[in-house]
C-alpha cells in the first residue's frame, strides 16, 4: 500500500532543510520539455532526484466558474479548451453528462458518428504524445511521422466541423452536422494506411536500445499504488490493471464494437508506450467496424431549444485519451448550471509524478513528464 | 449496499437516496473518515474518483462536500456528500485515498474548506498570497484580487 504520509513529503521543498550536497533546481515553467507551463522543483544530490514539488495554474481560467455564468449550450465549447489536443473527447463528455442530467439521450446514428470521431481523436492524442514523447528522449525523427498521420485527422475533422483543433463538434443532443459526402471513405482510407505506419514506429523505437534504455525501468509505479493515487487511462493500464471505461460502464455506442484492452506488466515508461502503441490499433479497429455500419436515422434526438435540466445532480466519466473525464454538474433547475465540477485525468495522474520521479536521473525527469501524457490547459482548467 | 452503511453507522447517515440512479449517501462531518476507511476496505471502494465541494450560501451549513467513490471489484459507482459549515474543518481523507492530497488542496483553494490533518494544505492553482475564494457563489466573476494583480503582475487590472 502506498504510504500516504510520503505523498506530501516532496512538497516542502523549499522548508526541508538541504544535506550538504543536496540543491534545489527549477525547472520550467518555460521548458519545452514540460509540454506547457509546468513548473517543477527538484531537490537533486548530484544528479538523483530525492524529492520534487510541481508548482500549477498557470493555465488556470477558471473554467468552472465561467460554467455557472453561461447556458449548458453556451459552455460547450469551452470544454474544448481544457485537453486541446483532444477537443473531441472533452465535448462528449460534457453533452453526455448534460443529456444524462436532463434524462435524453442521443440517437443511434449519433452516438455511432460520435464514436467515431471520438476514437480518431484518441489517435490523435496518442500520436502527439509519441511524437513530443520521443522527442523528449532525443529521438527527432517520430515526430515528424506521427504528424503527418494526424494531419489526416485533423483533416476529417475540419471537413466534418470546420475546425481542425477545438472543434465543438457535438451538440447537447446529438450533433449538429450530418457526416459530409465522403466522411465514411476518408475514415476507412486512413485506417487501411494506419495499420502500416504504427508498424513503421514500432520499428523506429520498440527495440531501439536508447529508446529501451531510456524508458524500461524508468517511472515504476505499482497497480497498488496506481490506484491508491487515482491514476487512470493508459497510466493505470501500463501498471497492469485491466480496466477501461469504454468497457466498465460502456458510452456512445462501444457496446457494440469488439475491441481489447491492452496493459501492461512493470508498470514503467516502456510499459506505458506498448499500452498507448496497442491502444491506436484498437482505436482504428473500432472506427473500422463502426464506419461500416453507420445507421440511418435523426442525428439530434428531442431536446428543446431552451435546456432546463430538472433539478439534481449527476457524474459522468468516459475513458479520454489521458484517462477518465468526469463531468460533475448540478442542475438548480435554471437554463445555467449551478456547479460543473471537472475530473481532470492530467491532473490526477500528475499528482502520482513525484512517487516516480525519485531515485531517478534529472534527465529521466523529462520521460516520466512525457510518459504522463499531460496537458497543462486540463490540468489548470 | 445503503442498509449496510445504515446499520454500522445509525443514525450518522443522515440520508441515503439515488438521483438519476447514482447512489448518494448523505455523511455527517465528524464521521467522515470512519466511513471512508469502511467503505475501502469492507465495501471495496478502493478509488476515490473525485472530490469537490458546491457552494449552497443560503443553507445554514453552506457547503456540500462531495466524494465520488469507484469500486473495481464491483464495478460501482457511489457518492459520499458531507455538509460543511464556514469555519468547520473536516477530516482529512488522504490517509484512505493518497489522491485525495491534490483534490482537497483544490477545494481549499476554490472553497476555503479547511481538512484537519492534512499534510499540506495550501492553495494548488492560486497564487498562496491570494484573498478570496472564487468558487464560493458571493465571488462574483469579475472579481479578482486587485492588490495581487497590481503588486505582482505590475498592471492595474487583470480584466
Amino acid at each position: 500500500m502506498a504510504d500516504p504520509h510520503n505523498a506530501g513529503a516532496g512538497a516542502n521543498v523549499e522548508t526541508t532543510v538541504l544535506g550538504a550536497d543536496e540543491i534545489i533546481l527549477n525547472m520550467g515553467p518555460q521548458h519545452p520539455s514540460t509540454h506547457g507551463v509546468l513548473r517543477v522543483k527538484l531537490r537533486l544530490d548530484g544528479e538523483k532526484v530525492i524529492g520534487s514539488e510541481c508548482v500549477i495554474g498557470y493555465l488556470h481560467r477558471g473554467v468552472e466558474k465561467i460554467a455557472e455564468h453561461r447556458t449548458y449550450q453556451q459552455f460547450a465549447p469551452y470544454v474544448d479548451r481544457m485537453d486541446y489536443v483532444a477537443a473531441v473527447s472533452n465535448g462528449l463528455g460534457y453533452c453526455e453528462a448534460v443529456e444524462k442530467l436532463m434524462g435524453a439521450e442521443a440517437p443511434p446514428r449519433a452516438r455511432v458518428i460520435r464514436t467515431i470521431l471520438t476514437e480518431l481523436q484518441r489517435i490523435a492524442s496518442h500520436l502527439f504524445w509519441l511524437g513530443t514523447h520521443a522527442l523528449d528522449i532525443g529521438a527527432l525523427t517520430p515526430l515528424f511521422y506521427c504528424l503527418r498521420e494526424r494531419e489526416e485527422i485533423l483533416k476529417i475533422f475540419e471537413r466534418y466541423c470546420g475546425a481542425r483543433l477545438t472543434t465543438h463538434a457535438f451538440r447537447i443532443g446529438g450533433l449538429q452536422y450530418e457526416s459530409y459526402d465522403g466522411f465514411e471513405k476518408d475514415v476507412v482510407r486512413f485506417c487501411q494506411e494506419f495499420d502500416k505506419r504504427v508498424d513503421e514506429y514500432e520499428s523506429l523505437l520498440t527495440s531501439n536500445r536508447i529508446w529501451v534504455g531510456r524508458t524500461k525501468g524508468v517511472g515504476v509505479l505499482s497497480a497498488a499504488d496506481a490506484i491508491a493515487y487515482g491514476a487512470s487511462g493508459p497510466v493505470l493500464r501500463g501498471s497492469g490493471v485491466k480496466w477501461d471505461i469504454r468497457k466498465a460502464m460502456p458510452y456512445a455506442a462501444y457496446d457494440q464494437y469488439e475491441f481489447e484492452i491492452p496493459v501492461g506488466k512493470n508498470g514503467d515508461t516502456y510499459d506505458r508506450y506498448i499500452v498507448r502503441m496497442e491502444e491506436m490499433r484498437q482505436s482504428r479497429k473500432i472506427c473500422l467496424q463502426a464506419v461500416e455500419a453507420i445507421p440511418v436515422g435523426p442525428i439530434m434526438g428531442k431536446v428543446g431549444k431552451v435546456l432546463k435540466p430538472p433539478p439534481g445532480e449527476v457524474y459522468h466519466g468516459i475513458e479520454a485519451p489521458k484517462g477518465e473525464l468526469g463531468y460533475y454538474i448540478v442542475s438548480d433547475g435554471t437554463t445555467q448550471p449551478y456547479r460543473v465540477r471537472i475530473r481532470p485525468p492530467s491532473l490526477i495522474n500528475l499528482e502520482v509524478f513525484d512517487r516516480m520521479v525519485r531515485g531517478h536521473l534529472v534527465a529521466d525527469v523529462v520521460a516520466i513528464i512525457g510518459t504522463l501524457d499531460i496537458v497543462l490547459g486540463e490540468v489548470d482548467r | 449496499m445503503t442498509q449496510r452503511y445504515k446499520a454500522r453507522f445509525g443514525g450518522a447517515i443522515t440520508e441515503a437516496t439515488a438521483d438519476r440512479n447514482q447512489a448518494i449517501l448523505l455523511v455527517d462531518r465528524v464521521i467522515l473518515e470512519k466511513v471512508a476507511r469502511y467503505s475501502r476496505d469492507d465495501e471495496g471502494f478502493d478509488f476515490l474518483t473525485d472530490l469537490t465541494a458546491v457552494d449552497w450560501p443560503r443553507r445554514e451549513k453552506r457547503f456540500d462536500l462531495v466524494l465520488n467513490l469507484y469500486s473495481f471489484p464491483k464495478n460501482e459507482r457511489l457518492r459520499l456528500k458531507v455538509h460543511v459549515g464556514v469555519d468547520e474543518p473536516v477530516a482529512t481523507v488522504v490517509d484512505v485515498w493518497p489522491t485525495a492530497n491534490w483534490m482537497e488542496r483544490e477545494v481549499y483553494d476554490m472553497f476555503g474548506i479547511i481538512f484537519d490533518g492534512h499534510p499540506d494544505l495550501r492553495r494548488l492553482l492560486l497564487p498562496e498570497e491570494w484573498q478570496g475564494y472564487p468558487l464560493r457563489k458571493d465571488y462574483d466573476i469579475l472579481q479578482q484580487d486587485q492588490a495581487w494583480v497590481r503588486e505582482n503582475l505590475g498592471i492595474e487590472s487583470g480584466q
